[in-house]
C-alpha cells in the first residue's frame, strides 16, 4: 500500500478501508459494481466483523470481488450464489454471509435460487447489482432491461411482445414471508452512496437477529454495455432506470 | 487402507437407510438434498434422525441444482457434507460437481441410479457409469467412485467416501441403483464417530488475523494457470490409484472371467456357480472402485483366462475399460440388459456356454 | 470556510470523471496528462477544498483519499481571527 503523508495541520476524513485490497479493479471506468464492492467492505470494517464475514462472488462482471474483498470469499457458479451462501451460512450459522450478485445472475439463471433462499428465510444477506444488461458477456439483454433498451441481442430495443418484460426482482422478494428487509439503492450520487451505506449497515445488523433474508437491489450503471461515458450513464439512469425501479425501502422490520 | 471399526451386532436395513445412518454416524455435518425415487428414504431417513444429533444440518433443497451448490458452500466452509440422489437429478448436478472437482472440496455424493435415458423409469440401472467415471461435467477431472454391492457396502462406503475426499481435497461418489438401494439385508454398521476429520485450513470460516484470505473458486483467467491447476489435478488422480479396490472370486483356475460391479455382481457370482455345475471354470472379477479402475489385475489374468464377459445393465460402458485392461490380448465379450432390468444367471450361463463353445472350451471340459 | 484537500493515486484513477461532477466545488479536472495505464487522470485544479468527501464515494476505484482541516487547526484559526 502507499503511505500517503498527511498534511500539515490536516487530518483524514476519508480513505479506502482496510478490507479492500490493493489489487488495481478490473471494471470499465465508472462502473458502479466498484463503488459497491468498496461501501459493503468498509460497513464490514467499521463494524469490526472482517474475521466474521464470509462473501460469495457470482459469475458475472464481479466474478473476481473476491480479489478485491480482502475476507474469505467463495466464488458460485452462475446463478448459484445465494444457493452458495446457504450453504456457508448453514455450517457457519454465526457468521455473517452475503452473496453478491448481477442481474443475469440472480434474475435470470438464479431466479429460482434467490426466490427459495429468501422464502427459507436464509439469515444471509443479498445484494443485487442491478445494471440492466449482461455487462460480462457483452452487453446482451438482461431481464431487467427496460423496454425498448437497445442490447446486442436486443438490436431493435427490448419489444415486449416478443422478451417480456423488465422484472422486478426485488418487489417479488420483499412479497415472500422470508425477506426481513428489502430495499432499492443506487451509488450514483454521494448521497445515494451515504444512503446505500446505511442500508448494508442495517442489513449486517439484522443478520445476527436470525430473522431472514435481507435483500439490498443496488440500481446500477454499465457505461460499457449502454455504450455511454460515465456521466452520461449515470444521468441516464436517473432519468430512466429509477423511474422504473424507484429507490427506496420495500419492506423494513419493526426496530 | 482404510480400517473400518464396526458395532458388535448386526441390524436389517434398507440400503438407503444403512447409507443415510452411515452418514450420522460418520460425522456428517451438513446434507442438502431434493427428493427422487428410489432414494428418498435417504432424505427422509436424515430429516428423521437427524434431529436427534448435534450440529447436523439436513436441509431439502428446490432442485439438485441448488443442493449441489449449497454442497459446494458447506464443504468450502469445512464441513463434512453430502448429497445424494438418482440418475436424471444427478445430471442437473454436473456443472456444481466440476466447479467443486476443480475447487477441490471434499465431499460425499451418491448415486442411486435408475434407468435412462431420459426420464426413464424408476427400476434399477447401471447405466450412470461413463458420467461417473469420465467426468460427467466439463472439463478433465474425476470423482474417486465406488460401487456397493451390498448394503454392508452402503454403509461401509459412506465412511470409505469421506475418508478419501478428504485425503484427496475432491468429491467421492457412491455408484448405487435402486435394488441396493431398496434392499433390505443383514448390516453390521461402522462405529459411531469413528472417522476422525481433516483439517481444513484452506476453508473460507472468516480471515483471522494470523492467515491470508481464502478462497474457493476454480476460476482462472491466465491459461498457464489453469494447465498447472490441471497438473495438479492429474497428479492427485496418480496418486489416487493407491486406493484401487476390488474383489476377485475363483479367478485363480479360471477359464472364463466375469467383470462386474454393484449388482450385477452378486448375479454373476449365481451364474458362476451354475456354470460349474456344467463344468465351465468361470471367475469373476467385481470392481469395487470404479474410478480408479482396476485395470492391473485384468490385465494380468488375461495371461491365464481364455475369455472375458462384462456384464452390466446398461449397453456396454464398464466393457470399455475391461477391453482396455485387456488391450486385445483375449475377447471380451459383453452382456447387458437396458431399461430397469436385471439380467437374471441364467441369461448369464447361456453367454457363459456360447463363450465356451467359441472358444471350443466346452469340450475340454464336457 | 473549513479547509480540505485530496490526494488521489493516480496510477489507479481510470479518469471517468464522476468525482468531477460530484465536486460541489468545482476542485478538481482531467489532466492533460495521462497515467501508465494510458487514462487521462483526475487532478486538484484549485485551492477551494472543503473536504466534504462527495469525490471519494462516488470514485469506483478508491483512488481518492479526502483530508480536512482538524480541529485544533480550525480552533487556532477562529481565535486568531477573534
Ligand atoms: C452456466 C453459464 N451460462 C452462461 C455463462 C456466461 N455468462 C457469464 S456472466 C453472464 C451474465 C452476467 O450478467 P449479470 O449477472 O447481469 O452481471 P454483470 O456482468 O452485468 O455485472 C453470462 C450469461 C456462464 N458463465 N455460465
Ligand atoms: S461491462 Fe459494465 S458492469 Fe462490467 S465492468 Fe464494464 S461497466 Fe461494469
Ligand atoms: S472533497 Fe469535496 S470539495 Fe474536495 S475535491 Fe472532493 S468533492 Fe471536491
Amino acid at each position: 500500500m502507499n503511505t500517503i503523508t498527511i498534511p500539515d495541520e490536516m487530518e483524514l476524513v476519508y480513505s479506502k478501508p482496510e478490507t479492500i485490497t490493493d489489487t488495481p479493479l478490473h471494471y470499465c471506468p465508472g462502473c458502479t459494481h466498484g463503488v459497491i464492492h468498496r461501501v459493503l467492505m468498509e460497513v464490514v470494517n467499521e463494524m469490526g466483523i472482517a474475521e466474521q464475514t464470509v462473501g460469495v462472488a457470482p459469475v458475472g462482471c464481479s466474478v473476481f470481488a473476491y480479489n478485491y474483498m480482502n475476507i474469505d470469499m467463495q466464488e458460485a457458479a452462475h446463478g448459484r450464489a445465494s444457493a452458495v451462501a446457504t450453504g456457508i451460512r448453514r455450517v457457519l450459522p454465526e457468521k455473517y454471509v452475503f452473496s453478491y450478485q448481477g442481474d443475469g445472475d440472480l434474475a435470470a439463471i438464479g431466479t429460482a435460487e434467490t426466490i427459495h433462499s429468501v422464502n427459507r428465510g436464509e439469515n444471509i444477506l443479498i445484494v443485487f447489482v442491478n445494471n440492466g444488461i449482461y455487462g460480462m458477456t457483452g452487453g446482451q439483454m438482461a431481464p431487467t432491461t427496460l423496454l425498448g433498451m437497445v442490447t446486442s441481442t436486443t438490436p431493435f430495443g427490448r419489444e415486449q411482445s416478443a422478451m417480456g418484460y423488465p422484472i422486478k426482482m426485488t418487489d417479488l422478494v420483499a412479497q415472500l414471508p422470508g425477506a426481513y428487509y428489502v430495499t432499492r439503492q443506487a451509488a450514483y450520487t454521494a448521497a445515494t452512496v451515504r444512503k446505500l451505506k446505511k442500508a448494508i449497515e442495517k442489513a449486517f445488523q439484522f443478520q445476527t437477529r436470525k430473522k431472514g433474508t435481507c435483500f439490498i437491489e443496488v440500481v446500477s450503471n454499465c457505461p460499457s454495455g449502454w455504450k455511454m461515458t460515465p456521466i452520461e450513464a449515470n444521468d441516464w439512469l436517473e432519468k430512466n432506470m429509477l423511474p422504473m425501479y424507484p429507490l427506496g425501502d420495500l419492506k423494513v422490520p419493526k426496530e | 487402507m482404510y480400517q473400518f471399526q464396526y458395532d458388535s451386532t448386526p441390524k436389517l436395513m434398507k440400503g438407503n437407510e444403512a447409507l443415510a445412518e452411515a452418514a450420522l454416524r460418520a460425522g456428517m455435518q451438513g446434507y442438502f438434498g431434493y427428493p427422487i425415487t428410489p432414494q428418498s428414504e435417504v432424505l427422509e431417513y436424515l430429516t428423521e434422525h437427524a434431529p436427534k444429533r448435534k450440529n447436523v444440518v439436513v436441509l431439502q433443497a428446490e432442485s439438485e441444482v441448488a443442493s449441489i451448490n449449497m454442497i459446494y458452500g458447506a464443504a468450502g466452509a469445512g464441513a463434512r457434507v453430502m448429497t445424494s440422489s438418482s440418475s436424471p437429478g444427478i445430471s442437473l448436478m454436473q456443472e456444481g460437481i466440476s466447479y467443486i472437482a476443480s475447487a477441490e472440496l471434499p465431499c460425499l455424493l451418491v448415486n442411486v441410479q435408475r434407468g435412462g435415458p431420459g426420464l426413464g423409469t424408476i427400476q434399477p440401472s447401471q447405466a450412470d457409469y461413463f458420467q461417473a467415471t469420465k467426468g460427467g461435467g466439463h472439463g478433465d477431472y474425476h470423482l474417486f467412485v465406488l460401487a456397493p454391492s451390498s448394503v454392508q457396502e452402503m454403509a461401509e462406503h459412506v465412511f470409505l467416501g469421506f475418508h478419501i475426499a478428504e485425503k484427496y481435497r475432491m468429491p467421492s461418489l457412491v455408484l448405487a441403483d435402486g435394488a441396493l438401494g431398496q434392499m433390505l439385508e443383514k448390516v453390521l454398521l461402522p462405529k459411531d464417530g469413528s472417522l476422525p476429520y481433516a483439517e481444513k485450513s484452506w476453508a473460507t470460516t472468516g480471515k483471522t488475523k494470523d492467515r491470508e484470505r481464502n478462497i474457493i473458486t476454480s476460476l482462472h483467467i491466465d491459461p498457464n494457470k489453469m494447465e498447472m491447476i490441471n497438473l495438479q489435478l492429474q497428479d492427485k488422480y496418480r496418486k489416487l490409484k493407491q486406493e484401487i479396490r476390488f474383489e476377485e472370486i475363483n479367478t485363480k483356475d479360471a477359464d472364463i472371467i466375469l467383470v462386474a460391479y454393484g449388482l450385477t455382481a452378486r448375479i454373476c457370482q449365481k451364474a458362476m456357480d451354475l456354470a460349474k455345475e456344467k463344468g465351465i471354470q468361470v471367475g469373476v472379477v467385481r470392481p469395487i472402485t470404479l474410478y480408479p479402475f482396476p485395470y492391473e489385475i485384468l490385465s494380468t489374468l488375461a495371461e491365464k483366462a481364455s475369455a472375458f464377459l462384462t456384464v452390466e445393465m446398461n449397453a456396454g460402458q464398464m466393457v470399455e475399460d475391461v477391453r482396455l485392461a485387456i488391450n486385445g490380448k483375449r475377447p471380451v465379450f459383453f452382456k447387458g440388459r437396458m431399461g430397469g432390468i436385471i439380467p437374471n444367471p441364467e441369461e448369464i450361463l447361456l453367454e457363459i456356454e456360447t463363450i465356451a463353445e467359441k472358444q471350443q472350451l466346452k469340450n475340454i471340459y464336457a | 470556510m473549513i479547509r480540505g484537500t485530496v490526494h488521489i493515486e493516480t496510477e489507479i484513477c481510470k479518469g471517468c470523471e464522476l468525482c468531477i461532477a460530484a465536486c460541489p466545488q468545482d476542485s478538481l479536472a482531467l489532466s492533460s496528462n495521462i497515467n501508465r495505464k494510458g487514462y487521462r487522470y483526475v487532478e486538484l485544479v484549485q485551492d477551494n477544498c472543503t473536504g466534504c468527501v462527495n469525490c471519494a464515494l462516488v470514485c469506483p476505484d478508491s483512488a481518492i483519499t479526502v483530508f480536512r482541516q482538524s480541529k485544533s487547526a480550525v480552533r487556532k484559526i477562529v481565535s486568531a481571527s477573534v
